[in-house]
């Protein structure tokens, strides 16, 4: 198996785990008051599970270069 | 008995010196101009030997060859042909006809004399 | 610090330094060292996404709505991770068809449909226009608050302003004059703005930097970090209701409607197309962009809620949020905070408008007014060498258009929406690309008819549910269809179309736009099949990936079965060779233990291509690998390029007709050869054995004179009388040999001067007088009184006259022979005749004596005085003089040689 095309596929599959991440019904379990470190619990899971997402597409993106 | 020898030529000149030659070594000699002449004279002088030139007007050489080799009774003739053209296949067509020998003009009169004397003493 | 003039100096400072950028970059891309062939470069060039929107208006939308200002950012992150498909797809299909925008695109992928790229270049600019409001609305309100330092005042409603007055109409010429000198200077037949995308990619760095400046001392400066902010605002009701947001049906169905909708945004906004695939130098780099945008997406989104929270601590009324960003700096005198985040403002709307601008005049000039202009036969523009001016000019009077497009806009309906807002209708207008677009690029059953339904469809429900409205808002329209349905019906109502509710007004939108736009498309499309240019670009667009990718099989295939099918096309033996340097370079020994794997059929198949074409290559090896049957795409494939293969089998086949013809010319010519080849052969044997004949009897009679010295003298002179007549012969023989040849090759040296035959004639007759006599045959002649002149040479004439002469003497008898010449004039020719009473010529002879080395008569008596060559050299000379030779004869009557000759000078003129 190529691996550029390994790489595509997990990018697709990222792909997938943000649209399920971003949205109802798992957003809905952090949708309510509470703080994480001083910051809202939503904010919190949405920009933590961004930032995670980015760091895995960077890592999918960009590994089978070398 | 001397052994007689036919000269066939249309060459006045290289007639006169093979009659020449050939009285010399000691032999009878007969004279024909063409082909016709050639078989007219071979039947009435009955030869041992005949010079025959290839290149004739009338009969060629080689009909000439290939008529008295035809003749059974003839079996003992010795024909050596004569010709001016020396290429290889005209020696082989005149060897496969019968002739005995093949001689290339110009020749040497010496080895002339000599190969008649051989076909004819051996 | 903030005074007008600093302001307006401040901001033509940095669209100097924007200029001085790009001129740079445009040099040194001129000079083979682009400074955009970097994937860093590129990532950024694409935050043009972030316009003042993202600014000012996230944090506007944050402090209304809470997280609604992220899905704008979600959606670009996802599309991104799908960005190595789609997007790279889009690139590689963009470079392969050479497409310049995204109107292009849709119209090269229907068949290249001008009435396609016309439609989709009517929509983006009317779709865009409320966008480019958004920035000239940003711009110039920053602006009129600035200057009001320190006083935090409101600017007055947009449209109440005089036009002269209204700083909105200033920014909107100046960004149109600037975008024109930006974009237009020159034309680049790729549509390729080095420069352009170079500031693009500066202008994303001050956008951030401005951003965070600000985010940090509001963070920082103002409150003690994130944990601060956040707990004064849990201290608000209004504030805390912003941590979360409403958990109902119609609030995440908003939340992904418009996450969907940015993620199509960031591919199809004319801008983006522009970005990420037209100005894309290579392919390559998306990888990078793959994280770096969405990491550039994450870092300009940190700081909106906290400067939002700030905001509606600091101004619990009368200031709009969208102004926070700039109003709160302002509030805390931090006028160098302020003056960046205003450039930083300007950088971001300058941005959007240049690229939106030059995207978009490049499809109007493109796709809308050339198209038409070409058509207008009067103005003969398809007969004009260069038409780069008239390009440059429609496109600048374009640029300038839309600007002022966007300036009416924002007159007439700005003020009713939030930025965000605006913005979202724009996102809304170009989302009904998306079908023909991201249709056209994975399924091939799509027509022109359904693109252009689908398009029409979908913008039509855009513009009655989302644009109309925004003027209605504004009291541009009457009201009264909004609530009461276009005609009264209650079904029609725009923003509750067919009842629909529990939609914000942007979803509501997109679902029945999409939904009308992709059942059109889909619906006509079905109607029916694919013309053959459809198909053609359908494959060209939807296969694209195909080439690129390395492996394209997901089935294996044993050696035992694709060796022999190799062996059928290569033969066996090289196909074993390459199959065994395939084994060697996989470390294996023998070509037996190769794995039936995926790479062993691609190394089949490329083996295969080379000798059949891909695509043959790619069903033979399938029959094998039995992974996919074969689609109706494989058999065009095989059927183009079977028709390649015609047309080039029809070539040879012309080709090898020629070659038959030159073959057969060369076989006629060789054949020539031979016969002549023969033929001196022929004569070689024949002069060999006229020259051995004497030579025979000259060395018999000297050999015998040299061998018997007993020889008789009078024998003795014989016999050298003979060496001595066969050796003139000899020498004769030669001479005439040599003179023939002379003759036939045309190296004979002729001196042709008027001659009298007559007088030849006796010239001649004189130099044969002694042989005549000596023979006793009687000469005569018939000479005419008058001149019998012609051309020739007298030399050659001669020795004509002397071998007739020389001939007839040899065939009469001595003592009666007669032979009689006689000279006239018949017409135009002088006619000579030589007649003798010889035995004459027999009929089979009269052409024949005329050969080489034919000889006719007794020929033993006189045989060793001719060559046979005398009369075919006097039948040459004759003949190049004009004239001919020839013989005739009575049997028993003698022989008369004639020849004739052209009179020279005569009385017949």
């Amino acid at each position: 198996m190529n691996r550029s095309r390994l790489a595509a596929q997990r990018l697709v599959a990222l792909f997938l785990l943000g649209c399920l991440l971003f949205n109802f019904p798992l957003l809905a379990l952090f949708n309510r008051g509470g703080e994480v470190f001083g910051i809202p619990l939503l904010y919190a899971y949405i920009f933590g599970v961004w930032l995670a997402l980015i760091a895995l597409m960077a890592f999918a993106a960009e590994r089978e270069q070398s | 008995m001397a052994k007689k020898i036919l000269i066939v030529d249309d060459e006045p000149n290289i007639v006169m010196s093979l009659e020449f030659l050939m009285k010399k070594a000691g032999f009878e000699v007969a004279v024909a101009v063409d082909g016709e002449e050639a078989l007219a004279q071979v039947g009435r002088v009955n030869p041992d030997l005949v010079l025959l030139d290839v290149m004739m007007p009338k009969k060629s050489g080689y009909e000439v060859c290939e008529a008295l080799r035809a003749d059974p009774a003839r079996a003992g003739m010795k024909i050596v042909m004569l010709t001016a053209k020396g290429r290889e296949t005209e020696v082989a067509k005149g060897m496969a006809l019968g002739a005995d020998a093949y001689v290339t003009k110009p020749f040497s009169t010496k080895d002339l004399v000599t190969q008649v004397t051989e076909l004819l003493g051996a | 610090m903030l005074q007008g003039w600093v302001v307006v100096l401040a901001s033509f400072a940095y669209l100097g330094v924007l200029f001085a950028i790009a001129y740079q970059a445009d040099r040194r891309a001129d000079a083979g060292r682009s400074v955009i062939a970097n994937p860093l470069v590129y990532a950024l060039s694409l935050a043009v996404y972030c316009t003042t929107w993202t600014f000012y208006g996230s944090v506007g939308r944050a402090a209304a709505t809470g997280i609604g200002f992220l899905p704008i950012y979600l959606g670009p992150t996802l599309t991104l991770a799908l960005g190595w498909f789609v997007m790279a797809k889009m690139v590689r299909v963009a470079k392969l068809n050479r497409i310049t925008s995204i109107a292009d695109f849709v119209a090269s992928r229907y068949g290249k449909s001008q009435l396609l790229g016309g439609l989709v270049t009517v929509i983006a600019v009317v779709g865009i226009i409320p966008y480019i409001a958004l920035q000239l609305k940003a711009v110039s309100s920053s602006f009129t608050i600035l200057l009001s330092y320190p006083e935090i005042v409101m600017p007055a409603k947009a449209g109440t302003a005089p036009l002269l007055n209204d700083s909105a109409f200033y920014v909107a010429i100046v960004m149109a004059i600037f975008t024109i000198l930006f974009g237009t200077r020159h034309l680049d037949a790729t549509e390729r703005h080095e420069g352009m995308v170079a500031a693009i990619a500066f202008e994303s760095v001050v956008k951030l930097v401005a951003f965070f400046a600000v985010g940090l001392f509001v963070t920082y400066g103002i409150y003690d970090g994130f944990g601060d902010v956040f707990d004064r605002a849990q201290e608000s009701a209004r504030l805390s209701a912003l941590m979360t947001t409403a958990d109902t049906a119609s609030s995440y169905g908003s939340w992904a409607g418009l996450t969907f909708l940015s993620m199509l945004s960031v591919l199809l906004l004319p801008r983006q197309f522009q970005i990420a695939v037209v100005e894309n130098v290579n392919p390559d780099h998306i990888r990078r962009a793959v994280w770096v945008f969405p990491l550039y997406l994450f870092l300009i989104n940190i700081f909106v809620l906290p400067i939002a929270i700030g905001g509606l601590l600091q101004f619990p009324t009368g200031v709009d949020a969208d102004t926070f960003v700039l109003t709160l700096p302002m509030a805390h005198q931090q006028q160098a905070i302020a003056l960046l985040v205003f450039i930083g403002g300007l950088s971001a709307a300058t941005g959007m408008v240049i690229v939106e601008t030059i995207a978009l005049s490049t499809m109007v000039c493109n796709d809308l007014v050339m198209p038409v202009l070409l058509r207008m036969r009067s103005l003969r523009l398809h007969e004009r060498q260069d038409l780069s001016g008239l390009l440059l000019e429609i496109r600048r009077w374009a640029i300038g258009l839309i600007l002022m497009l966007g300036y009416i806009y924002f007159r007439s309906a700005g003020e009713a929406y939030a930025l965000v807002s605006i913005g979202l209708i724009s996102f809304a207008a170009v989302a009904q690309f998306a079908p023909a677009v991201i249709g056209g690029l994975y399924w091939k059953g799509g027509t022109r008819e359904g693109a252009l339904a689908g398009l029409i469809a979908g913008f039509l429900v855009w513009a009655y549910t989302l644009l109309l409205p925004s003027f209605a808002k504004s009291g541009w329209l009457p009201a009264e269809y909004m609530a009461h349905g276009l005609f009264g019906i209650e079904l029609l109502r725009p923003q509750r179309l067919f009842g629909l509710t529990g939609l914000d007004e942007i979803s509501h939108c997109l679902f029945w736009s999409l939904f009308a736009n992709i059942g059109a498309y889909l619906g006509v499309s079905l109607l029916r099949a694919p013309n053959a240019r459809e198909v053609r670009q359908a494959t060209l667009f939807v296969d694209a990936e195909e080439r690129g990718r390395v492996a394209g099989w997901r089935g294996g295939a044993p050696v035992a079965d694709l060796l022999p099918l190799a062996g059928r096309f290569l033969g066996p033996e090289r196909a074993r060779d390459a199959f065994e340097r395939h084994a060697r370079s996989r470390g294996l020994a023998v070509v037996e233990d190769l794995p039936a794997d995926a790479r062993l059929v691609q190394f089949a198949e490329s083996l295969l291509a080379g000798a059949i074409g891909s695509a043959s290559a790619r069903v033979m090896v399938a029959s094998v690998v039995q992974e996919e049957p074969l689609g109706i795409d494989e058999v065009m494939n095989i059927l183009d390029e079977a028709s390649q293969v015609r047309a080039y089998s029809h070539e040879l086949e012309e080709k090898s007709r020629e070659l038959e013809r030159a073959t057969a010319e060369l076989r006629e010519a060789n054949e020539r050869l031979r016969e002549l080849d023969r033929l001196k052969d022929d004569f070689m044997s024949t002069v060999s054995h006229e020259l051995r004949t004497p030579l025979t009897s000259i060395r018999a009679f000297s050999e015998m004179l040299f061998d018997d010295p007993e020889i008789e003298i009078e024998e003795r002179k014989r016999f050298l009388g003979i060496i001595v007549g066969e050796t003139g012969r000899l020498t004769r023989l030669i001479n005439q040999i040599l003179d023939l040849a002379k003759l036939e090759s045309g190296r004979a040296e002729w001196s042709t001067v008027a001659v009298d035959l007559a007088v030849v004639v006796r010239e001649s007759a004189e130099s044969m007088g002694q042989v005549y006599r000596d023979k006793g045959v009687a000469l005569t002649f018939d000479l005419p009184a008058a001149e019998t002149v012609v051309l020739g040479d007298r030399d050659r004439l001669t020795q004509v006259l002397i071998n007739l002469l020389s001939n007839a003497q040899k065939f009469v008898a001595a003592g009666t022979g007669q032979v009689r010449v006689a000279v006239r004039r018949a017409g135009d020719v002088i006619r000579v005749e030589v007649a003798d009473n010889g035995p004459g010529v027999p009929p089979e002879e009269r052409e024949t004596i005329f050969e080489k080395f034919r000889q006719g008569g007794s020929v033993l008596t006189d045989k060793p005085h001719g060559t046979g060559l005398g009369l075919p050299i006097s039948r040459q000379i004759i003949e190049y003089f004009g004239g001919s030779l020839w013989v005739e004869s009575d049997p028993g009557g003698g022989a008369t040689f004639i020849f004739t000759l052209p009179v020279f000078g005569g009385d017949d003129r």
